[in-house]
């Protein structure tokens, strides 16, 4: 079994790397400025995304900190392969909720822009996108072409609709609960066949679900009151250690970051915030609300108790975030030396370092599923405080 | 910045593809999952439970057998000792009747004897008496065969007679 996922691991990360080294020869002519040299980056999009500087500066220099940035945050179209007319991007649902109602069409139309050059007009209302961001187009473009109007620090000041599109992220989240029901729905049914004995993937699923239960919920909620709060506490650690590994898997319809986009992790650790707060006893409010500390500490006391029924889901959507995030930006930017120092004699190194950082982000992919929720677990159980403790 | 800000729509999805993944998980592998697993703790539990009083159950049968062996051994000793006695007054009893009854033959045959033997001197008395009469009648015959010693008899006879 190690020896399989090692073997498969060095397969990708070496197909991770292969990518972009390919791109670099396919790119050397793909511009739409004549002063271009070549631009090299494995994510198409980060040539769009960097052309209103680049511009002006005549030349255009590999950026690795765009590229990283731009491959950890969220896009509206999923880019598989190659430049252009010769590559492949997915284009995504857009969904927009406007002034008009519910607005919907598909990011292709925006024809692969991403600096408000291109306007898409949908019930009578026109937008473009920015960055990955969806604006209400301005009247007309300014100087560089680009229907948007820039505060001082060159941020748009257009107004967005409330934006629901199937962004990348979503689209990945969707894929990865396809993966988890057709990893689950077989290792459920297969009890029921096999009369209660653990067969095929039942037989892998079976130890980690005995491991949440049994190292995770059970000692930290107790007991009596563990078996509720045992779907959640699994669900969230099956999704958020199956999207860490199809964040790690280098090749489209994975390497999305969503386990590293704090949106995400906010949402997870604000259930973990509801569930704990729902299910807490009268002993806790009474913990946090009349503590057994003199009066005149109250003062003191309330607000640093109230601050930490926030600060601990807090604590777990940074760490999540950060983790995963860290790991993304740290594989991308050993990638990024070859393009750096612009020679294919670095990329052993690159490779080496890239394929060092894999075991460690295989490692970090449970590892933070695990944290998550076992801290998930120790929150739901610190919720309950016995009264004759005090 | 746009790193740490929540985007709306991504909120929005995660809640929604969360929470309809934990029901159907719930349902469709966390139930079953755990069902089958209480399901075997509950079965390790109850067998080992049961191997646990199989085991008290045999030795419990094992002490019954001991103590029914033991009784049936001191139950064996006591038939034996019982045997014993009994052997011991029959054959007292039956020494004691043969001594009795030997004892009972000798007074018989000593009275047998004894019975005999009056008859026996009886009969030789009844003999000597018929012989004798019959010697004193030969003798009586030869004595008074002639007149004078009939006469001679008569007269002694009478002589005795007058002296008394």
């Amino acid at each position: 079994m190690g020896r399989k996922a090692i073997s498969i691991f060095a397969f990708l990360t070496v197909f991770c790397l292969a990518t972009p080294m390919m791109a670099q020869d396919e790119h050397a002519d793909h511009s739409n400025d004549s002063t271009h040299s070549a631009v090299v980056d494995s994510h198409s999009e980060a040539h769009h995304a960097s052309d209103a500087s680049a511009h002006e500066e005549g030349e255009e220099e590999f950026n690795a900190a765009e590229v990283i940035m731009h491959h950890i945050a969220d896009s509206h179209e999923f880019h598989a392969w190659g430049e252009g007319e010769n590559g492949f991007t997915l284009p995504l649902p857009i969904i927009l909720w406007t002034d008009a109602g519910l607005v919907t069409f598909l990011s292709s139309e925006f024809h692969h822009d991403d600096a408000a050059h291109h306007v898409v007009e949908k019930k009578s209302q026109r937008f473009v996108k920015y960055h990955d961001k969806i604006y209400y187009a301005s009247e007309t473009a300014n100087e560089h072409g680009a229907y948007v109007s820039y505060d001082e620090e060159h941020h748009p000041t257009n107004i967005k609709p409330l934006d629901f599109s199937i962004t990348k992220n979503v689209f990945s989240m969707l894929l990865s609960v396809v993966l988890i029901l057709l990893i689950m729905i077989p290792a459920g049914s297969s009890y029921k066949k096999n009369g209660g004995i653990p067969k095929g993937v039942a037989g892998f699923i079976e130890p980690l679900v005995l491991f949440v239960r049994d190292d995770i919920a059970r000692p930290n909620i107790g007991e009596e009151r563990y078996k509720k709060f045992l779907p959640y506490l699994l669900t969230v650690f099956f999704f958020i250690w199956l999207n860490n590994l199809i964040g790690l898997v280098p090749v489209f319809p994975f390497s999305s970051n969503l386990t590293g986009n704090i949106a995400v992790t906010f949402t997870l650790a604000f259930m973990t915030l509801l569930i704990t707060n729902f299910s807490a006893n009268k002993g806790y409010w009474k913990h946090i609300f009349l503590p057994h500390v003199p009066l005149w500490l109250y003062p003191i006391m309330i607000p640093v108790e109230v601050i930490g029924i926030l600060s601990k889901p807090f604590a777990l959507m940074i760490r999540l975030f950060a983790n995963i995030s860290a790991g993304h930006i740290i594989i991308l930017s050993l990638t990024a030396l070859i393009f750096i120092f612009k020679s294919l004699w670095i990329s052993p190194v690159s490779v080496f370092f890239v394929l060092f950082m894999n075991f460690i982000e295989l490692l970090v992919a449970a590892l933070q599923a695990y944290i998550f929720t076992l801290l998930s677990a120790l929150f739901i159980g610190l919720a309950h405080v016995e009264e004759e403790h005090h | 910045m746009d790193l740490v800000t929540p985007a709306i729509g991504l909120v929005f999805w995660t809640t929604l593809v969360f929470i309809i993944l934990l029901v159907i998980l719930r349902k469709v592998a966390w139930k079953p999952i755990l069902t089958a697993v209480e399901e075997r703790e509950a079965n390790i539990t109850n067998a080992l439970r049961s191997a646990e009083m199989a085991k008290e159950e045999m030795l419990a049968l094992k002490a019954d057998n001991d103590r029914i062996l033991r009784e049936a051994r001191i139950e064996r000793d006591g038939i034996l000792k019982d045997a014993r006695e009994m052997k011991e007054a029959i054959m007292k009893e039956a020494r004691e009747k043969s001594a009795e009854q030997s004892e009972k033959m000798l007074a018989d045959a000593h009275e047998a004897i004894h019975n005999q033997k009056m008859a026996a001197i009886t009969e030789l008395k009844n003999q000597v008496a018929t012989l004798s009469i019959e010697i004193a009648e030969k003798v009586l015959r030869k004595e008074l065969e002639s007149k004078e010693k009939q006469q001679s008899l008569v007269d002694s006879l009478l002589k005795e007679i007058g002296n008394n």
